[in-house]
């Protein structure tokens, strides 16, 4: 079911159909995908075409390009040309602006592993009827509104929001904490927002987990310990390779946590970029930082690919 | 230390209570949320008694209905159209012998899962400016429309694939050596097979739609404001439980969705 849109899997029973598929319209068929490719070809992957020649152009004054070849959009992502002398000065902060969303997005991926697992697990090791009614409270932030949700989050960490509000009025403190567009509020924004995403795909691994295995860890004398680090754990690596990537992909571009809980003093990738196509008005430069971007995506998705070929998994 | 045998032995310590913490982290800053869309007072944070009034502010607001009416167009146009095209790429793509390019349009389908949403923002609105530049075309909420379509596919195609996949295919067959034609196979056996699957892939079309911000944030044009925009606006100006009160109306329909969704899958898993 929805999971089922979490971990995609390549045609798997192609072989299968080859001997099974009703012979006369299995050949016709093949052309029903034609709407849905069109669609995605047109409107999807000839914008990301279009990106890539627009980063290679110049910047229009008043936003969009100028047809002119030019590299600058990518010098530009690590040097500044001097005003005076036009010599390239190196400048870090388009880098560390990537090199802090990376980190946020390593720091949520491995803290919604440390706590999406043990739900996910869990979850997998209740009685079905009470399993369900688990996966469908984990579903629906999963499926909600993420404007919504990190609006709650930034309802709670106000400086007159609920937290400060209970701890003044509990004298702990006579001045609010400041939470609010500070690292502290994207970092726990982007947990709040990206936990269903790493449970789903870990419960659906866990849930097929064969538990004899774990008797018969029981049986050779392992502790509990031993059982989760060395049968638990491995069997479900597919599961835990899936949840992190579909954690740390999104994480890694977020736009809505930090235009909403950095206040757009701390920005992520995804602010910088959209900030090039509205007050930046750089248009190439934008292009570029997304490529940067897709490229950081493309490697995050190679290990995924790496790790998990030859299993055919299903969500 | 060696653990008494009666024990569970799919128990692992500690686990239930991360579970519950979990649960409440995902679930007490929304209920909280929710609530306050009840405060007769008007602030967002300051708790004065209980009102339905700020739903009844949202409901005579102009703007808002102007919001929703944009979010339905959008939603409900790109539901319809991405659930046809995915219904039939599902069959196009499993009731098939392999076809060279099979795991291409496969990859194809799936694309907008794996780019990230700002990508495709900035690649749908460098995309609609060049053809505004180029061919002087604007389709007005209709870029909305195509942009959304486009990510609604392949959530809309993931529960038809599985159902397509999980189906019994002997009675297809039973249906061809009885001499049905292909159409009529399909129509009286596949389709009707396949309904619950179309459902919960239009539900989840839907959501996916209803819901997005970034993507429309910045293709949307001028008088193209969809809800989620329109709580944007809201944010930045000073609030009331009004915003409260809308975005409960937002998670209201999520839930809705995800529980229709969630329930047709479960019935067919029976």
């Amino acid at each position: 079911m929805t999971t089922a849109a979490l971990s995609s899997a390549p045609p798997s029973k192609a072989a299968l159909f080859e001997a099974k598929a009703v012979k006369s319209s299995a050949r016709r068929n093949r052309l029903l995908s034609l709407p849905a490719l069109i669609i995605i070809g047109i409107f999807g992957v000839l914008p990301l075409i279009i990106i890539c020649v627009y980063s290679f152009l110049v910047a229009a004054p008043y936003g969009g390009v100028q047809w002119q070849f030019s590299t600058d959009a990518y010098l530009n992502f690590l040097f500044q040309r001097d005003i005076f002398d036009d010599t390239l000065q190196f400048t870090p902060d388009f880098l560390i602006i990537y090199l802090r969303s990376f980190l946020f997005a390593v720091v949520t991926t491995v803290i919604c592993l440390l706590l999406g697992f043990p739900t996910a697990y869990f979850m997998a090791t209740r009685p079905p009827a009470q399993r369900n009614w688990w996966v469908l409270l984990i579903t629906i932030p999963f499926w909600s509104n993420l404007l919504v949700r990190t609006l709650a989050i930034m309802f709670i960490i106000r400086d007159e929001g609920l937290i400060n509000n209970a701890l003044i009025g509990l004298g702990v403190i006579d001045k609010p904490i400041t939470m609010l567009y500070t690292n502290f509020a994207i970092q726990l924004g982007l947990l709040y927002a990206f936990l269903p995403f790493m449970v789903l795909p870990l419960y659906s691994s866990l849930e097929k987990l064969d538990f004899r295995l774990i008797e018969a860890a029981y049986d050779l004398y392992a502790t509990r310990r031993q059982v989760l680090w060395r049968v638990i754990i491995p069997l479900s690596k597919p599961g835990i390779i899936a949840g992190c990537l579909l954690v740390f992909i999104p994480a890694l571009g977020a736009y809505v946590t930090p235009l909403i809980l950095g206040g757009g003093i701390h920005l992520m990738i995804g602010d910088l970029i959209a900030q090039q196509f509205g007050s930046g008005r750089n248009w190439p430069l934008g292009c570029a930082q997304a490529l940067i971007l897709m490229a950081a995506v493309l490697v995050a998705l190679y290990f995924y690919v790496r790790n998990t070929s030859g299993k055919v998994q299903h969500g | 230390m060696a653990e008494p045998r009666v024990m569970d032995i799919k128990d692992q310590p500690g686990f239930r209570t991360i579970a519950i913490i979990c649960l409440l982290v995902l679930y007490v800053p929304v209920l909280i949320l929710m609530i306050f869309s009840l405060n007769s007072g008007s602030l967002v944070t300051h708790w004065e008694g209980v009102t339905l009034g700020w739903y009844g502010t949202a409901f005579l607001n102009e703007e808002f209905h102007a919001a929703a009416r944009n979010t339905l167009i959008i939603s409900v146009t790109a539901t319809i159209v991405s659930t046809i095209c995915a219904t039939l790429a599902a069959i196009g793509m499993t009731r098939v012998k392999p076809w060279r390019g099979l795991a291409a349009a496969f990859m194809v389908i799936n694309l907008p899962l794996m780019v990230p949403e700002i990508i495709t923002a900035v690649a749908t609105l460098s995309f609609f400016a060049l053809i505004a530049g180029v061919f002087g075309l604007n389709f007005g909420i209709g870029n909305l429309i195509l942009a959304h379509t486009v990510f609604c596919i392949p959530f809309a195609y993931m529960p038809i694939r599985a159902r397509l996949e999980d189906m019994d295919l002997t009675l297809e067959y039973a249906a061809a050596d009885l001499y049905a034609t292909p159409w009529n196979a399909f129509r009286r056996i596949t389709l009707p097979l396949l309904v619950p699957g179309i459902m919960s892939g239009a539900a989840l079309a839907f959501i996916v739609s209803f819901d997005d911000f970034t993507i429309t944030q910045l293709v949307a044009g001028p008088g193209q404001t969809t809800l989620p925009l329109y709580i944007w606006n809201q944010i930045r100006r000073p609030m009331t439980p009004e915003i409260n009160a809308i975005s409960t109306i937002l998670l209201m329909v999520s839930i809705l969705f995800v529980s229709v969704s969630f329930l047709i899958a479960r019935r067919r898993a029976k």
